[in-house]
Formats: structure tokens, C-alpha cells, sequence
């Protein structure tokens, strides 16, 4: 018999933007003070759970396995397994789909799942050029041999490498994720403009959800006592007019993606604890269902449109639940870039891709737009690549839960062409 | 010859082993007999085939506490004292003479004489234990090494490392004392048997100070003065505090000649011994002791902590529970203090010099809870909010309800009394007061608040959680003040009345320095914030007939609140800058003497008003309260102590007379003509 999965809780922490320096949080304090929070507000005790499991596409170097450091500093018992996974941009929900199987597969009830990332803390390194000086002029036995090395020393050896940058770059075609964006935008001919009103829309889902007391996340305060106590990337003020006077960054002349219009640069952390049916009923955790996951799909694409991933990703994942475009009540696509996301929203709508692409018979759908993103998205929030697929799944439950819906669908494009898409239904408390 | 406290065998390898394990006791101390053992032991080595000898302890306790304190505490005579030095410098000279390699293996504590006995050992090693301390604590309790310690540490150690060790009594961890090079190793606690071997059998260079070091610590007495100089800086009085100088005499003055430097040590113990600052100083560690046992009895285990009220005392408890190993998780509605605490708790954590992984764990341990989630988990609940009825009820009452079977419900409160706050409760009988003192981690004591009809398991596992936190618990009966701040209060007024009858600030607050309080009654007011004050005196007003000096009110109403803050500027009686008190030049006055005796009389009519009132048990808790929770100058013995020094009736005929000079309404304790109330003796 195949066993159901549910969420049973999340948190996350205020969204950090980073401010070009180290942020006050390493990357397991974030998951750390997120977890801290869901345990104590659970009745599932860090005994109870069966692993941990996180997505961290940057732990900083001494948190090797960051998931177990999580789990340890949860007070988990040392005898709770806990592992990391990886999967760029889509890192957090890759934590939720092993999750998600191991619970099928029978080896786990309970798992803490989630993901977390600090790139305010992404690290600068020595050139490779520089390693191997250092390595020879420490071997360097005699005085001369010494002076001899130190005069071969050029200024330009020591800029670093700055982790974070080649972080946001295709690894073989060496071109930035902004430039995918641009490659998409002109795919499908969106244009700045609408790529400014997406992106302003998405502060302004955001003030709204806000105002109606929808957005849910746990204050941190750091060791100098300094209290981040809101989503700082937010700015309620933004308008078409400042969004419009930003210049392109990723194709500097001719380009549409500008800082404005693509995601923030962030540090935070999602974390969700998922259980089986029985282990629900055993303990009685039923009034805790946030809602019940049916499944996973994941794609690969073009690594130069990598921003199309979700258009790859949802159209299987629907067909294997045998579902309808029309039976998806609210859609979160991660907002990576405003370029990107619209470009999903087109590729569906156009008979061309999804037969040639796709192999669709006709259009795969029109996107109601106020069904997606409602409460504003990594735009207006930021997007700590490791964190953001937990953190669109937990959001997208929270927003089925408040608007009473039912079936609901969180994907996101992945750096490298790929897309990945869960499917969650609000079950309203029943099993 | 019979041998009751060391194991002495000789091993397949030839090493020697004495292994110390004193009859009777817990921990190891040296008495005379323990010290003639060791000594007919230690000629069976000599005599024996052994290629070497090692010293460890069969206490899982430690290593050697040190000298039996009971004993040196009874000793009255200087020849029977001198007699004890003697016997263990050539006992611990034998030691250091053997001719083959000896190694001190030391794991947990290693005090004083145990100090001095590692010390003459050829190498000393030790493991990396949490408990493994190491030190010459001698000073605190007003003497100094006695068994060649002051002697062989200056022969190993850099000068000023030396004596700083010596004159400040502090403890070093195992790698500490590695870096300062008084031990030669520390190890991993299971490499600490083949770390022994491996000394005994490659006999590596001892530790010694280089010539050139050794030739430039030989004019001592250049660096005397210095010494002295930084003595007095600290604001240690020489007639209070005799034992540094005398260490610093001795020690500078110290002979090449081994057996007259042997000779200057034991002389200068000798008389300190006797000497009714160190008789008090030793009665204050008896104390400390007495209060730790009376946590001891209950086996009440506590993983978590929850305080709710992130205030400053409540932040500073949170703080110091995570410091101490318990998950704390700390609850208040407004996320400004919850912010404040947190960055005090980390400056704490920082203070402490907690690293890595501990740090990390304490880290981590300590939780910001605004919703009061751990309210449910908690093993102790501390109750720290404002001191008003309402908002206390409210929060004690939500408490009781989520509180988990068999956890301790506790309020912080010092001046509601328990049976108004407790009135709300389902089972008033189990709330119980842990009233705990600014700053939290400085002060050791915690006054437990009991009712008459208080739970007895509540009030055990209350002492219990004192205990584990490293605290001093002391039972006090409630009523307004408790025990402490009833006591204090009528001193810290009468310094304001003083100030009103126009003698300077500074002059009333040296008078009590110079008695041996750590801090000024004026000063201390500001500290503790004159609205506090003011709120506290005016409880106090109906159930104590006390005056409240105008100065106050009228400082309160100005908003001139003091120096709790510490930050920015602030005003009180001084001028506070970042909470630091901007320095006012002494005014010397004549009636120093006279000012002095208002304000401790004070405080010595109150300590038996209190006595006669049954606050606490007798005398020797109220000493201990008053040192512990008030810096009452240790080296009076405490209050009560201090009266039996002077003699009850000298003190009665002074009272009588502040009382006919200054303060005719003054109401002298009918407890005075009670004997039996002063008894303070600690030995049975």
C-alpha cells in the first residue's frame, strides 16, 4: 500500500539582503534558529525524528554536512542520521523530495527537511596561481630561492575568486544565470516593462499579504543584540518609475534584467517537518497538517534557458497525478528572474513550444495571474538559493490553508537547465 | 608502620607508584599523618630499586585539595603552626631530592599544598578534563604558600607570572597551565598514564627559568615596590588584607640559600595563620562550603530553563543558566529586551572565554521564546517580569498552567512578599522564591523564599537547581526584603542622611571601602537605581518605621535614577559616563571614623533584628547571606561574626550612643540582649 506524506509545520527566518559584507548569521545559525522555532512551537520532539535532511548549495568550510550540524544543534540524539544535498537553486526542495521517499521507501516517519543559505557569507579564494606560490615559496629552502619568488609577484595574483559569482554562472557555458534571463526574454520577446511591472507586483503581493497578517516568519537576533525583525529586501515604496531608471547588469547596452527585476541576494532558512500517516495518527498530530504531498518531478533543459526549467518540470508532474492545468488552485514559481517567471507563464500558453518542447498535444495553459505568487515572491524577499524551494513549498501551504484551495503546484528553475515542481494538496485536515 | 592513606607499590617497569586516598574523606587533604606517611614512603623509594616514581590520586575528586583546612582553622598556636609548615617543607624537600625522576599525573583539582607538592615533583602533567584546575589559592584564604610553593614557582616561572598567580589565587585549566609552562604537559585524559611513562623514562629538560631570566629576577626587590604599588591600586588595604604584602616581603626577600628561604616562608604562613583575617577568610570558605552541601542532598535533574522577562535580571539569569549547561529558553513580549539579552548574554559567554564547541553548545542553549513555548518543557520557571502585583499574577498563573508534572515554579520578585503573589495560584504551596542578586554573575548567592506551608520536595529541588547552577542557595523566611536587602537597606539610607547633614559623597562612600565593602552605599544606591530605591524604602516605610532621607524622593522626581542603565550618560548622586562613574576627587574627612560607625552599625542592628526574627536559620547563614550576597568585607568574618569580634555588649553601649547623638527615633533590636542568637562557631 503506498504511504501518505504530510507537512506537519515550518518556519523560516526573516530574509536577510545582503549588504556586500558578511552577514550576522552563518548558514546553520539561520536553520538552526528556523528549527529552534518549529520544534518548540511542534509537539514533535528532535527525539522523535528519524533524519534530518538539508539543502545548502554554500555551507561555509567548517560545516561539512551542514544538515548534521543542524541536527546536533537541535539537540537531536547523536544517534539521528542527517545529510546534505545539493541541487543548486532547488537545493531546499531537493531536501523535501529525499525526504519525501524515504518516508514512501519505509525508512523514515518523521524528518526534519528544509534548506538554508548565507551568501552574504560566500567565501573569496585564493587564485589557483597564488595557491601554488604560497605552496612553493613555503618550500622554498634557501634565502635567495625565497627573494627569487617573492620578485615574481604581480599585484593581479592576489584578486580573489569571489565564490558567490561563479556560484551564479553556468559552469560549462560560463555565462551568468542574468544572461539565461535575457536569453529567455528575447525566447519569447517580453519586455522591460513588463518584466518592471512583474517585479513591482511582487513587492506589492507582498505589502498586501502582509497587511493581511499572511506572511509568517520567526524575528532573529544576532550575537551584537541587533534585531532583524522584517524581510529587509522588501520595499514597499518601489515603483515603476525607480524600477524603470535601473540600468541592465547583465548585458550592459542591449539587456532588460536589471537588479530590480531580478531576485535579491539573501541569507535565510526554511525548514519543514514532514511525517507519514500513521506516525500522524499514532501521535495525533492531525490538527498540525498543513497539507499532504503527492509527489515530485524533475527535468533537465537547456542550460542557456535554464529559466524555462518549471515549463519543463510541471507538465509531468500534472499527467502523473492526472491532473489539469485548470484543477491547480495557487502556483508558486520561484522568482529567480521577473524575465523567467513570464517566460514560463508564455512557453505554456504557446501551442509551438509545448508541442515541439513539451510533447504536448496543444497549449498547456493560461496562468491566472492573481492565482501566482500571491503573497510576492523572491523579488521582493530574496532568494538564498539553498532555502528558496523549502521556502516556496511552505508558502505555497500556508496560502492553500488561508484561501481554503485545494490542489497547489511550487517549481523553480535551477541553475545548469533544470527544473524541478512538488505537488501539494490542502486535504483540510483529513488523512 | 601502618599506611591508611596511600597505596604504595612498585611496578613490572620499576616505576614507583603512591597513589594518595585519604581515609575518611571525599577529596584529598594533607593532615599530619598524611604527611608523615608520605614521608616514610617516600624513603622506601629512595631505598627501593625504582627507576622512578609517580604520584597520582585515587579520589575521583581530584588530584590533592590542598592542606586540611579544619586543621590549619583550629590552630591557635604559632609554634604548633610553624611545626606544620616545617613538617611540609622537608617532607616535600625529600621529593624534590630524590635522585630519581618523579612525575606529579594530576587529573581534576590541584590546589595549594597539592599545587606545592606537584610542584616539587621533576614534571608535572595533567588532563585535559573540565575539571582538571590547577592553582595557588592560599591568598584568598589570607596566607600564602607554606610548603616551598613561593619558593620553587619563582624558580620555574617568570617572576610576574609567579607572583601574579599566587597574589590573585587563580585557578588555570590543564592547557593553560600548559602555556604558562607550570605543568609540562596536558594530555587527553587516556593518554595521561603513558604520558607519566614516557617522562619518567626519556627524563626531558625540567622546567626552569633560562639564566639569563633567572640573573634578572634577582633583584626582587626592585619589582617589590612594584608590586606594592599594584597592590594598593587594586584598593587592597594592607591592615585588612595582610597576606600579599606578606607574600611580597617574602618573596622578594627571599634567600639563595634554600633552607632560609625555607625558614622566611614558613615564619611568614605562621603568622598570617593566626591572624583574625585569615581565621575569618577560612570561616567564609567553610560557609561557601556549608551553603554548596545544602544544594547537594536532592537528585533533581534539569535540562531546561525557562525565564519569563527579559529584563535585566531576568536576561542575566537566562544567561548565566546557558553559561552553566542548561537549555534556556527566554520569554518576553517585546523583542527590544529579548534583543538586549541576547547581547549580554553573548558578552557574558565571551567574558567567561567559552570557545568552540562550548561556545557553540552554550550558544545554542540559549533561546529567544516569545511565544513561551518552553514554558511546557521546562524542568524550573523562573518568573522575572515587572515588579507589579498584576502583571505578576497574570504571568505566574498562565505558568502554572502549562507547567509540566514535577517541574519548579519560581519568581525573582524582591519585594512582593510570596503569600500576595502565590494567592492566584491552583497550588500555592509549590511557587517558591529564587531571588537571585545584580549582577547574577558576580554575586554567588540566591535567597530561597519558603512560606510556612512551602512544599518540602519544592523548596529541595529549588535548592537543587541553586546548587547546579553553581549559585549558593540560602534559605530565607519571607518578609519584606528578605534577608539581604532588609539588612542593606538602612545602611544605604544612612548614607543619604549623612549626605544631608553635609559630609561629602566621597568621604561616606571611602568610610565603608575602608571598612572592606567592595562599593560605597552611595554609590551602590546609584547602581542599583535610586527608583528602585526609593520603591523598595517606601515598602519598608510601614513595616520597618524607617525615614526616607528627602535627598532621594527629590533625585527620583528629577529623574536622576542613577547608573543601571550604563549607557550614555546618567546622573545620581555621581555622574555616570557609558555606566562608568566619573572620578570625584576624596575629600578626607575627620569623622571618618564616626561616619564609618553609623553606617555598619547600622547594618549590624538590622543583621539582628533579622536574627531575632528567625529570617534565617542562625548566625552563620546570615554571615554567609551578607558576604555572599553584599560583599559584607570578608575579612570581618560577616556581620554577626564582626559583632562577636567586638563583643555584643562594646557594640550595644556604641548603638546606644549613635542613637542618643543622631537619631533618637532609631529602635535598637531587642535581639541584642539574646546570647544565644550570636553563636557563630563552625566546627563541631
Amino acid at each position: 500500500m503506498r504511504k501518505n506524506v504530510y507537512i506537519i509545520g515550518g518556519a523560516r527566518t526573516a530574509f536577510l539582503k545582503s549588504k556586500n559584507k558578511p552577514g550576522g548569521f552563518s548558514a546553520s545559525d539561520l536553520a538552526v534558529l528556523a528549527g529552534q522555532t518549529l520544534l518548540s512551537r511542534s509537539p514533535v520532539k528532535p527525539s522523535q525524528l528519524d533524519e534530518v535532511i538539508l539543502g545548502c548549495v554554500m555551507p561555509s568550510e567548517n560545516e561539512t554536512n551542514i544538515a548534521r550540524v543542524l541536527a546536533r544543534r537541535l539537540d537531536c540524539p547523536q544517534s539521528t542520521p542527517a545529510w546534505t544535498v545539493q541541487r543548486n537553486c532547488a537545493s531546499g526542495m531537493q531536501a523535501l523530495d529525499s525526504a519525501f521517499t524515504d518516508i514512501l521507501l519505509g525508512r523514515s516517519k518523521i524528518v526534519l527537511a528544509g534548506g538554508t543559505e548565507a551568501m552574504s557569507r560566500a567565501p573569496l579564494m585564493l587564485k589557483p596561481a597564488l595557491a601554488t606560490w604560497l605552496a612553493d615559496f613555503s618550500s622554498a629552502k634557501s634565502i635567495l630561492q625565497k627573494m627569487k619568488l617573492l620578485l615574481k609577484l604581480r599585484p593581479g595574483i592576489f584578486s580573489p575568486i569571489i565564490a558567490l559569482l561563479s556560484g551564479l554562472s553556468d559552469p560549462l557555458l560560463k555565462i551568468s544565470m542574468g544572461k539565461t534571463a535575457e536569453n529567455v526574454a528575447n525566447h519569447f520577446g517580453i519586455t522591460r516593462t513588463q518584466m518592471d511591472v512583474f517585479a513591482l507586483e511582487s513587492h506589492q503581493r507582498y505589502v498586501r499579504a502582509q497587511q493581511e497578517g499572511q506572511i509568517n516568519f520567526v524575528n532573529i537576533i544576532d550575537w551584537q543584540g541587533q534585531l532583524y525583525n522584517t524581510d529587509t529586501g522588501v520595499r514597499p515604496d518601489s515603483s515603476l518609475e525607480n524600477l524603470a531608471s535601473l540600468k541592465p547588469i547583465f548585458e550592459k547596452n542591449f539587456g532588460s534584467v536589471t537588479a530590480g527585476n531580478s531576485s535579491q541576494v539573501t541569507d535565510g532558512a526554511a525548514i519543514l517537518l514532514l511525517a507519514d500517516e500513521e506516525a500522524i495518527v499514532r501521535n495525533h498530530w492531525q490538527e498540525h497538517i498543513l497539507a499532504k504531498i503527492h509527489g515530485f518531478s524533475w527535468v533537465g533543459c537547456d542550460p542557456a534557458e535554464m529559466g524555462l526549467g518549471p515549463a519543463h518540470a510541471v507538465p509531468p508532474l500534472l499527467e502523473a497525478h492526472g491532473l489539469q492545468f485548470s484543477d491547480i488552485d495557487y502556483w508558486e514559481i520561484n522568482e529567480a528572474f521577473a524575465a523567467q517567471v513570464l517566460g514560463c507563464v508564455a512557453a505554456w500558453q504557446d501551442d509551438n513550444f509545448c508541442k515541439k518542447e513539451l510533447g504536448l498535444e496543444r497549449a498547456f495553459g493560461t496562468m491566472p495571474m492573481d492565482r501566482l505568487n500571491v503573497n510576492g515572491g523572491a523579488i521582493a524577499l530574496g532568494h538564498p538559493v539553498g532555502a528558496s524551494g523549502a521556502r516556496i513549498a511552505l508558502e505555497l501551504a500556508h496560502i492553500l490553508k488561508n484561501k481554503n484551495a485545494r490542489f497547489g503546484v511550487a517549481t523553480l528553475c535551477i541553475g545548469g537547465g533544470q527544473g524541478g515542481a512538488m505537488l501539494i494538496e490542502n486535504t483540510k485536515g483529513a488523512l | 608502620m601502618t599506611v591508611q592513606h596511600w597505596h604504595f607499590n612498585i611496578d613490572s617497569d620499576n616505576i614507583a607508584r603512591l597513589i594518595f586516598d585519604r581515609a575518611g574523606k571525599s577529596a584529598n587533604t594533607f593532615n599530619d599523618e598524611a604527611l608523615n606517611e608520605l614521608n616514610s614512603l617516600l624513603d622506601e623509594v629512595a631505598k627501593s630499586k625504582a627507576v622512578g616514581l609517580i604520584i597520582s590520586s585515587a579520589k575521583k575528586s581530584g588530584f590533592i585539595a590542598g592542606a586540611d583546612l579544619e586543621h590549619a582553622f583550629q590552630v591557635t598556636d604559632q609554634k604548633e603552626a610553624l611545626h606544620f609548615l616545617q613538617r611540609g617543607q622537608q617532607v616535600f624537600s625529600k621529593l624534590d631530592d630524590l635522585a630519581i625522576p618523579t612525575v606529579a599525573m594530576i587529573s581534576g583539582f590541584c590546589l595549594g599544598g597539592g599545587m606545592e607538592l606537584a610542584l616539587a615533583c621533576d614534571y608535572r602533567i595533567a588532563s585535559v578534563t573540565s575539571n582538571t584546575k590547577l592553582g595557588l589559592p592560599e591568598i584568598l584564604l589570607g596566607i600564602h604558600p607554606g610548603w616551598g610553593g613561593t619558593i620553587r614557582l619563582t624558580k620555574i616561572l617568570p617572576f610576574f607570572t609567579a607572583m601574579n598567580l599566587m597574589l590573585t589565587g587563580r585557578l588555570l585549566s590543564a592547557e593553560e597551565a600548559e602555556r604558562r609552562h607550570l605543568i609540562d604537559a596536558a594530555v587527553p585524559l587516556s593518554q595521561l598514564e603513558a604520558s607519566a611513562q614516557f617522562f619518567i623514562k626519556t627524563k626531558p629538560r625540567q622546567q626552569s627559568l633560562s639564566f639569563f631570566w633567572k640573573s634578572v629576577f634577582q633583584i626582587k626587590f626592585v619589582f617589590a615596590s612594584l608590586l606594592r604599588k599594584q597592590l594598593l591600586k587594586r584598593g587592597v588595604k594592607k591592615e585588612l588584607y595582610p597576606a600579599p604584602y606578606a607574600l611580597v616581603d617574602a618573596v622578594c626577600q627571599a634567600e639563595f640559600n634554600r633552607e632560609k628561604a625555607m625558614e622566611r616562608e614558613a615564619q611568614s604562613v605562621a603568622t598570617l595563620l593566626l591572624t583574625p583575617t585569615s581565621k575569618n577568610l577560612m570561616r567564609v570558605f567553610f560557609l561557601r562550603e556549608l551553603l554548596k552541601e545544602s544544594g547537594k542532598q536532592s537528585p533533581f535533574e534539569i535540562k531546561h530553563v525557562h525565564v519569563i522577562g527579559a529584563g535585566t535580571m531576568g536576561g542575566a539569569i537566562a544567561a548565566w543558566c546557558a553559561f552553566r549547561g542548561f537549555k534556556v529558553t527566554l520569554q518576553d513580549t517585546q523583542w527590544t529586551m529579548l534583543a538586549k539579552a541576547k547581547e549580554n548574554a553573548g558578552k557574558l559567554f565571551e567574558g567567561k572565554k567559552l570557545k568552540g564547541g562550548a561556545l557553540q553548545k552554550t550558544r545554542d542553549h540559549f533561546i529567544i521564546d516569545p511565544e513561551g513555548q518552553g514554558c511546557a518543557e521546562a524542568d524550573v520557571v523562573i518568573e522575572a517580569v515587572f515588579e507589579r502585583l498584576d502583571v505578576k499574577h497574570a504571568v505566574l498563573k498562565e505558568a502554572e498552567k502549562k507547567l509540566k508534572p514535577g517541574a519548579v515554579l519560581a519568581t525573582n520578585t524582591s519585594s512582593i512578599p510570596l503569600e500576595e503573589l502565590r494567592r492566584v495560584l491552583k497550588h500555592p504551596e509549590n511557587l517558591v522564591g529564587i531571588h537571585f542578586f545584580n549582577p547574577v554573575s558576580k554575586m554567588p548567592l540566591v535567597e530561597i523564599i519558603k512560606a510556612i506551608d512551602s512544599s518540602p520536595d519544592v523548596l529541595q529541588k529549588a535548592f537543587s537547581f541553586v546548587h547546579q547552577i553553581d549559585r549558593l542557595p540560602l534559605p530565607v523566611k519571607s518578609s519584606p526584603g528578605f534577608l539581604v536587602n532588609r539588612i542593606l537597606m538602612p545602611y544605604l539610607l544612612e548614607s543619604m542622611i549623612l549626605l544631608e547633614e553635609g559630609y561629602d559623597k566621597t568621604s561616606i562612600d571611602q568610610a565603608a571601602l575602608d571598612f572592606g565593602m567592595p562599593v560605597g552605599p552611595i554609590e551602590l544606591a546609584d547602581r542599583v537605581g535610586l527608583d528602585v530605591c526609593l520603591h523598595v524604602a517606601k515598602n519598608f516605610e510601614t513595616e520597618f518605621k524607617i525615614k526616607i532621607p528627602k535627598t532621594l524622593a527629590e533625585l527620583v522626581d528629577k529623574k536622576q535614577l542613577g547608573s543601571k542603565i550604563g549607557k550614555g550618560a546618567e546622573f545620581g548622586f555621581y555622574q555616570y559616563q557609558q555606566g562608568k562613574k566619573i572620578h570625584q576627587k576624596l575629600v578626607e574627612s575627620l569623622q571618618a571614623p564616626m561616619i564609618q560607625e553609623r553606617l555598619i552599625y547600622k547594618m549590624l542592628n538590622t543583621a539582628v533584628e533579622c536574627l531575632d526574627e528567625h529570617l534565617v536559620e542562625d548566625a552563620n547563614s546570615l554571615d554567609a547571606g551578607m558576604i555572599f550576597g553584599a560583599g559584607f568585607a570578608p575579612c570581618t568574618g560577616g556581620p554577626i561574626q564582626y559583632i562577636n569580634t567586638l563583643g555584643p555588649t562594646h557594640c550595644l553601649e556604641r548603638l546606644n550612643m549613635i542613637k542618643h547623638h543622631y537619631d533618637p527615633s532609631f529602635v535598637v533590636s531587642a535581639g541584642w540582649a539574646k546570647k544565644a542568637l550570636f553563636a557563630t562557631d563552625l566546627m563541631k
